[in-house]
């Protein structure tokens, strides 16, 4: 590790063993229960899709017969192995049956143990291994196109409109965009099940879905294909349905996934115990699909003062980082998450910006990390706007950051137009650029502003670090030890989907992806 | 050169040059025709001589322009009228001396970001015991009771827990809009507390970036708060607006 902040190493260390007692206490039962998105991702895993007759999707469908008939709490893939032995039918057929009222779940006896395990194995390996392709097909496509420079430019596309999406995102890939999100309707994340088919109705956002997903892909790729570049695809793994968002990113070949321990918890009021089973089982498959998953901490600073609260992003930095390595996703694939979002009119903020952002990186050395733009101080001073944003770029660049979410001169006024994105680009491009090597040319002065602010940081996140490991995490969110929002053990939406798991409970994906990260080398529990 | 106030032009460097800057872009392949596509479209927004001074080609068939003209319109400043806010704005303790001699009671407010938006950063600015550039939130109002109900708040949620808390104000915030949506919200508050026999009762109060006071009072709010509206803005409103009611007996919520 680079160490030009004059870190007390010992207090990193420390930091990092408090964030792993942190996430083995919650593991420490997380594999206890399963929940109703996490069955449905293993019901689309196997390939179940569509919708009713009335437009719940089928995953929806048979687990919530599942539940009704006390069935659930063994998982739902056994359930759906004893059917195709019984039935000789696909998957797909099965779910469509049940949904048709064709066939009931009492229809489907126990059969041999052997049978049904060895059928549900069987189909488990194939929906993995045919993610494997799509794994090495970015792989391959990655390899051919040029690399593209860091930090690499981030930039989001939210017309509602999928189809509007596609044009403006391909635009944006041809402006020089390495990375595009769309963003999400903003009423998803507390949506109990995933929208079906391409849609064009959505505000703030476009809905998540697998068409969606598959018209953008597509879009970018033959952006690609025009600049001889690989241009990578964000959607968000998070609200009620992380891990069947998960399934369908790694089916459709989405490279990055928002995708939090706690954001849904603290911002989306989701039950606790929920977000954090959920996400487990959907980071299993970022990890296992080769998805990069991004994290929420700028979210603290923008309902927290930034600069009093700036560590409690690092302290969540931590536990993120120790919870995903419970998943199996490698450092590599963290893209930990942090902003800038200090006042604009402190004295010397600049300063405490570089501190913060350079702690990032010297702490996560391997880690993608995701910065933010300051969004909370920014106005409809589009010209100020754009300065700040240049200042952002400039601290990113210094500092060795890697996933560079573009500030747009209209945030606080409108999503932003295709001008707007343009525009940024230029910006990061510029300033990327003109200020390539500053960072290797730089030294802080010993105990100065900037030495001095990243100590604090990393003091006051190991001392919040260790309180949570007395406390535990849930205790802490309780207490709204972040981002000032505090949340019950019990409250919050979508408790009613968790279940504890039956001593029969069986879901083949868990061994697969365990497997599979044990092989890479990746840790899990 | 003294300015005719009946005839206000844009400003640039010379009283009445007219002159004005615009960015847009055009859904045409750069080149050209485009540039002379942007020519007459300022033209048609009355701006004389064009000068288009950046042509940007956006990929995809997208060309971005900026262009600098003299508008050729003119306002008449002497006959402007817009509604204000006539409250003068108090600081944290003159709100809360106010509401205590005045009022004699705790003052309750509700507020939520309605709708879709889930972009509290406004409402939490308002609201939440920290508050905004050193002023702090209602939250932190002694004489106030201030509920943060969050975001994605439905309207009629909004208005059952304003009933249920006896809220004397409903504070809605609208961040993020597309398409207008705001509108839609906001006026679906309005008609929903209209329909609840609740109008007269309670305050209605919207606020957020593409708000003003005269967009407020368009849509049926008592008032309007736009960018730069700080907590104590808000509460010397609601404080002193609530004791005009009182005085003239009028909507009295206690």
């Amino acid at each position: 590790m680079a160490n030009k902040l004059d870190l007390d190493l010992s207090k990193v260390d420390l930091s990092r063993k408090m964030a792993g007692k942190i996430a083995d206490r919650l593991h420490a039962w997380i594999g206890d229960y399963t929940t109703t998105t996490t069955e449905r991702a293993a019901a689309r895993l196997l390939g179940i899709d569509g919708v009713d007759a009335a437009g719940v999707p089928l995953a929806n469908v048979m687990v919530e017969k599942l539940q009704q008939a006390g069935l659930l709490d063994r998982g739902l893939v056994p359930w759906l192995a004893k059917a195709i032995v019984a039935r000789g039918k696909t998957a797909q057929e099965i779910a469509q049956d049940l949904a048709d009222g064709k066939l009931k779940v009492e229809d489907v006896p126990d059969g041999p143990e052997e049978k049904w395990r060895d059928t549900a194995d069987g189909l488990a390996g194939k929906a993995a291994a045919q993610i494997g392709v799509v794994r090495a097909q970015r792989e391959s496509r990655i390899a051919k196109a040029a690399p593209p420079s860091k930090p690499m430019l981030y930039v989001i596309v939210a017309t509602g409109n999928v189809y509007e999406d596609a044009v403006q995102a391909k635009a944006a890939a041809l402006q020089g965009a390495d990375i595009v999100a769309v963003i999400r309707h903003t009423g998803q994340s507390l949506l109990d099940y995933v929208p079906y088919g391409p849609t064009s109705e959505g505000f703030g956002g476009t809905y998540a879905t697998q068409e969606n997903f598959r018209i953008v892909r597509s879009a970018l790729d033959e952006a690609g294909e025009e600049t001889g570049r690989y241009i990578r695809l964000v959607n968000y793994a998070s609200g009620l349905c992380m891990p069947e968002i998960s399934a369908m990113g790694a089916m459709e070949r989405l490279d990055m996934m928002l995708n939090d321990a706690m954001y849904g918890i603290l911002f989306r009021d989701i039950n606790m115990r929920r977000t954090f089973i959920d996400q487990h089982f959907s980071r299993m498959i970022n990890a296992y699909a080769g998805i990069i998953i991004n994290t929420g901490e700028d979210n603290y600073l923008t309902t927290t003062d930034a600069f009093d609260k700036g560590y409690t992003v690092l302290a969540s930095q931590f536990i993120n980082e120790q919870l995903a390595l419970h998943s199996g996703l490698k450092e590599e694939q963290m893209g930990l998450g942090h902003a800038f979002e200090i006042n604009p009119a402190m004295e010397d903020g600049l300063l405490m910006e570089i501190a913060q952002a350079q702690l990032c990186r010297e702490l996560f050395p391997k880690s993608p990390l995701k910065y933010m733009p300051p969004t909370k101080h920014v106005t409809g001073n589009i010209f100020k706007t754009y300065l700040i944003n240049g200042m952002y770029n400039l601290v990113a660049v210094m500092t060795g950051q890697e996933i560079q979410l573009l500030g747009m001169l209209t945030e606080a006024i409108h999503t932003p137009f295709i001008s707007d994105r343009y525009l940024s680009i230029d910006n990061a491009n510029y300033i990327f650029n003109n200020a390539r090597h500053l960072g290797d040319e730089l030294i802080f002065a010993p105990g100065g502003k900037v030495q001095a602010r990243a100590t604090r940081l990393l003091d006051e996140a190991c001392a919040m670090l260790q309180e949570i490991e007395q406390i535990g995490l849930e205790t802490a969110m309780e207490r709204g030890l972040f981002a000032d929002i505090k949340r019950t053990r019990e409250g919050g939406k979508g408790g009613s989907g968790v279940i504890r798991k039956g001593s029969s409970y069986y879901n083949p994906f868990l061994n697969i992806f365990v497997d599979h990260a044990i092989s890479t080398e990746g840790r899990l529990s | 050169m003294a300015i005719d106030l009946g005839k206000v032009k844009t400003y640039g460097d010379t009283l009445n040059d007219g002159a004005m800057q615009v960015s847009f872009t055009l859904p045409v392949p750069v080149g050209d025709e485009a540039k002379e596509a942007a020519r007459q479209i300022a033209l048609k927004m009355g701006l004389e001589s064009p000068a288009i001074t950046e042509m940007a080609d956006l990929g995809a068939g997208f060309t971005f322009f900026v262009l600098y003209g003299k508008c050729t319109h003119s306002v008449d400043f002497t006959a402007i009228k817009v509604p204000k806010q006539q409250q003068r704005i108090l600081n944290f303790k003159e709100v809360n001396n106010l509401i205590k001699n005045e009022l004699g009671r705790k003052v309750v407010v509700v507020a939520a970001c309605t709708g879709s938006d889930a972009h509290t950063v406004g409402i939490d600015a308002i609201i939440n015991m920290k508050g905004y550039m050193g002023e702090y939130g209602l939250e932190r109002y002694p004489e106030m009771e201030a509920y943060n109900l969050g975001s994605q708040v439905p309207n009629a949620e909004l208005l059952a827990r304003a009933v249920e808390l006896g809220a004397d104000a409903i504070l809605v915030s609208q961040v993020v809009t597309q398409k207008n949506i705001h509108l839609e919200n906001l006026t679906e508050l309005v008609e929903l507390s209209e329909a609840e026999g609740l109008r007269d009762q309670v305050l209605l109060i919207c606020g957020g970036p593409r708000i003003s006071h005269e967009l407020a009072i368009e849509l049926g709010y008592d008032a309007g708060f736009g960018p730069g509206t700080l907590p104590n803005h808000v509460a010397s409103y609601i404080a002193a607006e609530l004791k005009r009611r009182k005085k003239t007996g009028k909507n009295d919520t206690a």
